[in-house]
């Protein structure tokens, strides 16, 4: 036995474990050399099957099959060892025997047993209380490790089983505080992991309630009293705080323990699954109460009626009522008297509520503005939906009306703004985005939340907003995200800052609210005093050249700065990539004139004809033409001027010539008859 | 041009018929070209915007430019024709039309007929003795001329800028552009006040000569105007050729009515030009 234990270890490659079975092993082989009665004497009689012998009055089979014995823990165990009254006794012995000692060997098992709920019964004389071989056997005792050992961990509920199933002696005469222990179990995703699936690493009874040492949970050292079913669950879950994180902060852990739940409170024991928490403070005992529809608060008269149906087909369907309105007492019999607080959503809702608390709209609240939402303004109470669910006041399509109750002009918050956007819910409705979401029913469209966020809305001064200036490429590139590549290649976007001028962001061209497409005639004419706005100069002498003046005159086919310039991949014409690099500008020009050649694209596209030394052609000619428009006038001017007085005088003369003559001239015309 | 007949005396036909129909064409593509024209050019004036507008929009005034170009192209080789077919029919030689007696080349009596006008403008000496085309109708004539051959040529460059520039650099189409419009703005301006001011405003023509579009008038005013045509026809005894019955009065009135119309739209323009020059010049 001990060399097929200690190679079978040997074959796992665990030098560790053969390390611990040896010294294991040599410590209960020590009384072999100790005791002189030999197993032997003893099996000549307990070998037989037919031997019996009587136990408190009844006669029972005394036989020992020895191979049981040989194949046991205990095969190299003397039979006195255990039976230490038959020590040195005179075979064959007296009946009955005393129950056998696992002392001293096993001396620090027993001590803890001694001390369980399971010694002190036996302490007291309580005829079910479990001795060792209750739950390890006799004779055949197996390792622990051995699947086949009765506590073996797939074996063990089956052993404890064995007095805490529901209808045992134990559990129905002794003040047993769970019910249905071994059903639940079953069900639990600790009893399916073990008993279904097989995984002997599932908790199983001892994992929690220990071995030995099991107490009530009332008992300060039990492992499953409060303050030790953390450090209890944590054997297995050691990563605990990371997956509760979004429920209970990582350092309330180890600093505020006592105030925390305990696991228990929410995984209830022996239920433990993933689907949690339909006990506890139950629903039912809230709706007592609450389902009455005259029920009001005492304080501000509010009506205070549930209607568990919207509950039920909210987002917080399995939430239970005692999850959101915590502080509930269950042993109260108004469980709900020692609520003090409101609800805080960020115990479930941790890292949303963070973002609100460094929001616009958190530090308001935090400042007691009364006009500040919190988060049933936007999300509702009882009837909570998820975003994704069209009749959620947080769909997509109905965010702008969410919003517009207190951004609307003349809304709260309207009023409080002093900045520079204003009639922002209708600039939106009519805007690209708002057509597309209201008017076209895209609810991917980008709405207010999508560039403001939800939860983290801060004014755009502020560098962490959404919306700040710096942000604004990245905000509109979550959707944008080609335009937004190309911009930050551009000569606009990207970071080499030698100019130190402030670049344009996406809203400088395209505005905030009132974003149109960028193939309407609206768009095409403005972007020109857009990009005037910081290209002052550039763009005043392409309004002097046939692109700029049709472009006044409301044509928009023709060349505008991004039909030359690009529009989100803007480069500096001597970098290769650029529209009007050399390479490329033949084809840029070909892209409106087919026909362009590179002569073609020779024409000044900025030209002013007022600068000598760059456009010397323009310059002359210009000078040229008006000087031959000056002299012809002055000439033709003065010549005119004159006349004038001359003609006069003649007009007046011949007038008098024909009122002289006798008969008046036949052949008078009209312009004379007007004349008169 | 029986039946349009009207009693009294005969007039002088000073313009033949082609002359008169190409002058209407000349006034309404002029008219067209100017206005079209000069809504780029000031594009930058609120009256640009708003004309384009009224003509249809920026794409349909380029299309009217280019139409009434065309006309007047077309006004401009007929007239050849027409200058070629009275060579065959009417002075036989090129040397007779050029340097005869009517001819539009400048003369020696034409820079004696400037000095006489200075002297009588400052009343120091009398009218002088003009002929049948007088310095300053030349001088429109070969200033129209001279126009044509400058604004036809820029504009072409600048209708067919990708076939010009096969062989011209693509600077040329910008200064072909400053070309065009200020040889633009110098012919309507000298149109539309110095010439309107020589037919209509000159007192003694007040407010409107026909001629240009009758293409008759009285002896009398044959004998005041141009004494020195008169006199030769009298001479020559060529005058009974010329005289023809008068229009009717319904036509002096359409004249009239087309005339005026005409110079409203010539001043407004002007007024414009000087409001876009002076005002919102940039």
């Amino acid at each position: 036995m001990i060399i097929a234990h200690s190679s079978r270890a040997g074959l796992r490659g665990r030098t560790c474990a053969t390390a611990a079975a040896l010294v294991w092993l040599s410590v209960v082989s020590l009384p072999v050399t100790a005791v002189g009665q030999e197993n032997d004497e003893c099996l000549m009689c307990h070998s037989d099957v037919t031997l019996t012998g009587t136990r408190k009055g009844r006669t029972v089979s005394v036989y020992v099959d020895p191979k049981k014995v040989a194949l046991s823990v205990h095969a190299s165990v003397q039979c006195v060892a255990c039976h230490a009254d038959l020590e040195g006794k005179e075979l064959p012995h007296e009946a009955p025997v005393a129950r056998t000692v696992c002392t001293p060997c096993h001396d620090a098992e027993q001590e803890l047993h001694k001390a369980s709920l399971h010694g002190r019964a036996i302490e007291r004389g309580d005829p079910l209380a479990p001795y060792c071989n209750d739950c390890h056997g006799s004779h055949d005792i197996l390792p622990v490790r051995d699947h086949r050992s009765t506590v073996a961990p797939i074996r063990i509920p089956y052993v404890c089983g064995k007095c805490h199933r529901e209808g045992a002696p134990v559990q129905r005469q002794r003040q047993i505080h769970q019910s249905n222990i071994l059903e639940n179990y079953s069900e639990s995703i600790h009893g399916e992991g073990l008993l279904k699936k097989g995984l002997a690493v599932s908790a199983t009874c001892a994992s929690c309630h220990t071995a030995h040492s099991i107490l009530p949970h009332t008992d300060a050292r039990s492992s499953i009293a409060r303050r030790n079913i953390v450090g209890t669950c944590t054997v297995c879950h050691v990563e605990i705080e990371a997956v509760h994180r979004k429920v209970i902060r990582g350092e309330l852990w180890e600093k505020e323990a006592n105030v925390l739940p305990a696991c228990v409170d929410c995984h209830q024991p022996h239920k433990a699954r993933k689907v949690f928490y339909d006990q506890g403070m139950s629903d039912a005992d809230c709706m007592r109460c609450h389902e009455d529809p005259a029920i009001r608060s005492s304080k501000d008269g509010r009506s205070l009626t549930v209607r568990l149906s919207e509950v039920k087909g909210s987002r917080h369907t399995r939430i239970s009522c005692s999850q959101c309105h915590a502080e509930v007492n269950a042993s109260r019999r108004r469980a709900c008297e020692t609520i003090t607080h409101g609800v805080d959503c960020s115990s479930c809702h941790a890292e949303v509520a963070q973002q609100y608390q460094r929001s616009m709209h958190g530090l308001l609240l935090a400042k007691g503005d009364t006009n500040a939402p919190s988060c049933i303004e936007c999300h509702g109470t009882h009837a909570v939906l998820g975003r994704a669910d069209p009749p959620s006041k947080t769909f997509p399509t109905n965010v702008p009306e969410l919003c517009a109750r207190c951004h609307r002009e003349g809304n709260k918050a309207a009023v409080r703004y002093q900045g520079t956007e204003r009639d922002v819910v209708e600039h939106y409705t009519e805007s690209i985005h708002g057509k597309g979401l209201l008017k076209s029913g895209l609810t991917v469209t980008a709405t207010c939340s999508d560039c403001h966020t939800a939860h983290s809305v801060l004014p755009r001064a502020d560098s962490a907003s959404s919306v700040n200036r710096a942000n604004i490429p990245e905000t509109c590139g979550r959707c944008h995200h080609g335009i937004e590549e190309q911009f930050l290649m551009s000569v606009h976007g990207r970071p080499d800052g030698s100019s130190g001028k402030e670049r344009p962001v996406c809203s400088d061209c395209h505005s905030a609210h009132t974003i149109r497409r960028a193939d309407t005639d609206g768009f095409k004419l403005d972007i020109m005093q857009k990009c005037g706005r910081c290209h002052e100069a550039i763009a005043a002498t392409y309004f002097d050249t046939y692109h700029g003046k049709v472009s006044q005159l409301g044509y928009t086919k023709t060349a505008k700065c991004y039909d030359c310039h690009g529009a989100h991949d803007i480069l500096p014409v001597a970098e290769p990539r650029s529209h009007l690099s050399r390479e490329n500008v033949v084809a840029t020009c070909q892209r409106c004139h087919p026909g362009a050649t590179r002569r073609f694209a020779g024409y000044l596209t900025h030209a002013t004809h007022h600068d000598p030394d760059k456009y010397p052609y323009l310059f002359y000619a210009f000078w040229g033409m008006t000087g031959l428009l000056v002299v012809t006038f002055v000439f033709s001017g003065i010549h005119t001027a004159l006349w004038f007085p001359r003609a006069l005088k003649l007009r007046r003369e011949r007038m008098r010539g024909e009122a002289a003559a006798e008969p008046p001239p036949a052949g008078a015309n009209g312009e004379e008859k007007a004349d008169e | 041009m029986s039946e349009m007949q009207a009693s009294g005396p005969k007039e002088y036909l000073r313009f033949s018929r082609v002359n008169r129909v190409l002058h209407i064409v000349m006034i309404v593509s002029f008219i067209s070209l100017a206005m079209t024209g000069m809504t780029l050019k000031f594009s930058y004036t609120g009256w640009a915007a708003a004309m384009s507008h009224l003509m249809g929009g920026y794409e349909s005034a380029g299309f009217v430019h280019r139409l009434a170009a065309t006309a007047m192209i077309l006004a401009f080789i007929v007239h050849l024709g027409d200058l070629i077919h009275r060579k065959r029919t009417e002075f036989g030689s090129w040397k007779k039309l050029l340097f005869g007696p009517d001819t539009m080349l400048p003369t020696k009596k034409d820079l004696r007929d400037v000095v006489g006008s200075v002297k009588w403008f400052l009343g120091k000496g009398p009218r002088p003795q003009y002929g049948r085309w007088t310095y300053w109708e030349k001088f429109d004539y070969f200033a129209v001329f001279w126009g044509m051959m400058v604004i036809g040529s820029t504009g072409l460059t600048l209708w067919f800028p990708e076939f010009f520039t096969r062989f011209m650099p693509g600077e040329f189409l910008n200064v072909a552009t400053i070309v065009h419009s200020d040889e633009a703005l110098l012919a309507t301006g000298f149109i539309f006040t110095i010439h309107f001011f020589n037919t209509h405003l000159r007192p003694e023509k007040f407010p409107m000569d026909t001629v240009v579009f009758t293409g008759r008038m009285s002896v009398e005013e044959l004998k005041m105007d141009k004494p020195a045509e008169y006199e030769e026809l009298v001479r020559t005894g060529r005058l009974e050729q010329y005289l023809v019955d008068p229009y009717p009065p319904v036509v002096i009135k359409a004249a009239r009515a087309f005339g005026w119309t005409a110079l409203a739209i010539g001043f407004s323009i002007v007024l414009w030009i000087l409001y876009a020059m002076i005002f919102a010049y940039r």
